[in-house]
């Protein structure tokens, strides 16, 4: 009895597995971010926009910024990683993106554990996910 | 309250005022503070200073960073909503993946109870930023200073319940098989939860996912209530569900923000930072400090951001 109320105590695989990705994901994302603002700041790396230019650019409506800074919006970030500031987006990618990591690793130990209904729902979240970080569902002003 | 107590509750409010009031004068002047006067790094050092007390703030006063984040610096910064509403689904985010992992190995948050909730919860967040950034900026700013109000009223008047009753699961939680067990630390006493009310509680997941995606603000200010009072989930459940459920919820719009353009490097980064430490800070200061007083001096910044972002969207 004793031994059962400890396994129900117990988070479950899934959380587990769930939980090791997110904190190694997160850890990476961080880490790489503070290194790249550090090569951005200290001018290791010169950015698209200079530094004392930026504040001329973050009291204009985001289309008003993309236009007067001629930067593409979407992922087009990456053709841009030469640049102190776009070399950033890396850890804010890695910071967005490892949910959906998380949630693809889950869906194999679910249907190991005949969790069909549960596996359905993750593969469902990493479509719609997916699909918001993919940038097809663009908007405007 | 202590000598200890309100000493550093005064330290809070005056660093706070000081740099949150000081700001508006540069800000007021914004084409002028925007464009020169300053060294690139007189505003992220601002920033930071400023996210750094609201980090101590939000953890002593029981809110996210999110949800101080937007209506204070859209209101007293020289910043656009558009980047602000974005670092603040990254603020929020941040702080939720932080958090998310260990709340995740203790078993507090529960992956059963958050995968159906977050799958609502997400798909509406990215409705919710379709929205916000369609919109025109001052609708926004006037949703964005009623829906603030609104939260004030819900800290104020919202009740919380260590172990609701819930007489029996409904059927949709029965066969989503959404229950658990936990053990209350303070007592030793093993909890076996479950939950009710769950297409309700669903149904109520649309309108919070629309409205953490629209205003950036992360949404534990709603998810709480929701998950503990409405489906009937014990309380340390609920708010480490909701922490985790952040790092869903806010993932989805987070993207939609960064796809437009939304973020500025020079903003996220000591947003984030100042955050972060200002939470290790206060999670310290939790053990010496009285947090009531401090949560009605969370309500009173909040409501006084709410008034400035529905006076600057009405364009008084």
């Amino acid at each position: 009895m004793e031994e059962k109320t400890q396994d129900l105590l117990k988070a479950s695989p899934e959380q587990i597995l769930y939980a090791k990705i997110l904190e190694k994901g997160m850890y990476l994302g961080l880490l790489i971010l503070f290194i790249t603002f550090g090569l951005y700041t200290f001018g290791i790396l010169d950015p698209y926009i200079p530094l004392d230019k930026v504040s001329e650019y973050w009291s204009y409506n985001v289309n008003d910024y993309l236009h007067h800074a001629e930067i593409k919006a979407g992922w087009a970030w990456l053709g841009m990683l030469k640049y102190g500031d776009f070399i950033n987006f890396i850890g804010i990618a890695i910071l967005s993106g490892v949910t959906i990591l998380c949630y693809a690793a889950i869906v194999p130990t679910l249907l190991k554990n005949n969790d069909k209904v549960y596996a359905i729902l993750a593969v469902i979240e990493v479509i719609i996910l997916s699909a918001a970080a993919s940038g097809i569902l663009a908007v405007g002003h | 309250m202590r000598i200890n107590d309100k000493l550093w509750a005064m330290m809070l409010i005056g660093l706070f005022s000081l740099t949150v009031l000081v700001t508006p004068a540069f800000a007021e002047a914004s084409a002028e503070a925007a464009t020169g006067g300053h060294a690139w790094w007189f505003w992220p050092i601002i920033l930071f200073i400023v996210t750094f007390i609201m980090g101590i703030l939000a953890v002593l006063g029981g809110v996210g960073g999110g949800v101080l984040y937007v209506p204070i610096i859209s209101g007293f910064f020289p910043f656009h909503l558009d980047f602000v509403r974005g670092t603040g689904l990254l603020v929020a985010l941040s702080g939720a993946l932080a958090a998310g992992p260990g709340l995740l190995k203790m078993n507090l948050a529960s992956l059963r109870l958050a995968i159906p909730v977050a799958l609502i919860a997400s798909t509406c967040a990215i409705i919710g930023a379709m929205i916000g950034l369609a919109l025109p900026t001052n609708i926004v700013q006037i949703s964005l200073g009623v829906t603030i109000l609104g939260i004030c009223i819900l800290m104020l008047t919202a009740k919380k319940s260590t172990v609701p009753d819930v007489p029996q699961a409904d059927r949709l939680s029965s066969a989503l098989r959404i229950c658990g067990v936990y053990q209350e630390a303070s007592t030793g006493e093993i909890i076996d939860w479950k939950v009710h009310r769950t297409p309700l509680g669903l149904g109520l997941f649309v309108l919070i996912g629309i409205m953490a995606g629209m205003f950036g603000l992360g949404a534990g200010w709603a998810n709480v209530p929701a998950l503990n009072l409405l489906m009937g989930a014990p309380l340390k459940i609920s708010v480490a569900t909701s922490k985790f459920l952040l790092s869903i919820t806010d993932t989805s719009a987070a993207w939609i923000y960064v796809n437009k353009g939304c973020v500025i490097p020079l903003m996220v980064v000591p947003s984030l930072v100042g955050i972060m430490l200002g939470s290790f800070v206060g999670v310290r200061l939790l053990k010496i400090a009285k947090p009531t007083f401090i949560r009605w001096m969370v309500i009173g910044i909040l409501a006084f951001a709410g008034v400035k972002a529905l006076s600057k969207g009405l364009g008084f």
